[in-house]
């Protein structure tokens, strides 16, 4: 699905743990327009479902939560409109 | 423009994780500019909550020093400040705490004749003030500079907070014409205060304050929150604008500011 959405912008937070990988989602979101498109990248396990449950808690759309090649959690998650 | 760095996302993460705030309302909060009047009970609370708060810059108007007396509540100040003046102790003790606040010290009484000019350079002001006269004062000069204003106070176990949004709600002098005469009020030596009482007034204004910073919820604009600690009571009363206000009112009398008489030096 990741490849089909036009993505505004990408947020490596590789090395960050909870609740910080929230924390600059959150900074990330506040920078894109209404329904732009963020990819995010981690490797905090917990944080794969503790940042898509905060980012639907805010009203955003969570489209795809994947592994990547390299073994990290890929989120693409659309601004609220 | 304020940029967050790795320490201010640490250091603020509680505030922007909260959906009301977010990196946009803790910019607003840094941006904010907050005048305090009186660094003492009310005063050292919220200095010290608004500047952990991120607060960018605040004001302290206060001439007094620090007394042995007042640490008994005053948390800003401490056994090394006394004899200090509270202004300058107050914005060590914050310089210690954040960085990011600029703290402007006002070593003066606020007076008709520098309080507008003070007031001019600040976005919300903080009363905090032990006085009638300079309460009265601080009311007509943010409705007059059209400024917001956190009105509280306390005596013994009571204590009152109310939000004064210039002419959206009610202001102090819609609720008490004028000041009471100097010899019906308590001796301010003789009436005392429990400790903590201001803490937890000066900490419902700093949370008025942070609320008119972000813009959200419902401020005690048209409600006096009373406290009566020894029933642990908090009731709000209803209070109306009044059009005949002699300072905010629909033809206002007061359209410059005035001293009244001072009757009360203690600082509470």
């Amino acid at each position: 699905m990741s490849d089909q959405v036009n993505i505004d912008k990408e947020l490596n937070i590789k090395g960050e743990v909870c609740p910080y990988t929230f924390v600059k989602t959150k900074l990330a979101m506040e920078t894109l327009s209404p329904g732009q498109v963020l990819k995010i990248i981690l490797d905090h396990d917990p944080a794969s479902v503790n940042v898509p449950k905060s980012l639907r808690g805010e009203g955003h759309e969570v489209l795809d939560l994947s592994k990547n090649e390299n073994d990290d959690w890929v989120i693409i998650v659309q601004k609220k409109r | 423009m304020f940029e967050f760095t790795e320490d201010h996302i640490k250091r603020y993460s509680r505030h922007i994780l909260l959906p009301e705030v977010g990196g946009i309302g803790q910019k607003k909060i840094y941006d904010a500019k907050v005048l305090l009047v009186g660094a003492g009970g009310i005063g050292a609370p919220v200095a010290y909550y608004l500047a952990a708060a991120g607060v960018g810059t605040i004001g302290i108007i206060d001439e007094d020093t620090v007394e042995l007396s007042n640490l008994q509540r005053q948390i800003i100040h401490s056994m090394d400040d006394l004899g200090k003046e509270k202004a300058i102790s107050a914005k060590e003790t914050i310089e210690k705490l954040n960085t990011d606040v600029t703290v402007v010290t006002h070593l003066e009484r606020a007076s008709s004749a520098n309080i507008m000019d003070i007031i001019s350079k600040y976005d919300i002001v903080v009363d905090g003030s032990d006085n009638f006269p300079t309460r009265y004062l601080i009311n007509d000069a943010c409705i007059l500079s059209n400024k917001p204003l956190s009105s509280g106070a306390v005596f013994r176990f009571n204590g009152q907070v109310m939000t004064i949004v210039p002419h959206e709600g009610p202001c102090y002098r819609c609720l008490y014409r004028e000041p009471p005469p100097p010899d019906m009020t308590a001796s301010c030596q003789e009436a005392g205060v429990l400790g903590v009482l201001p803490g937890t007034i000066g900490l419902l204004q700093a949370t008025e304050v942070l609320k008119l910073i972000i813009g959200q919820g419902d401020l005690l604009c048209g409600r006096m929150l009373n406290y009566e600690a020894l029933e642990m009571d908090f009731r709000k009363i209803k209070v109306n604008r009044n059009p005949s206000c002699a300072v905010c009112g629909d033809n206002p009398t007061i359209t410059e500011l005035d001293d009244y008489e001072a009757f009360c030096q203690m600082k509470f």
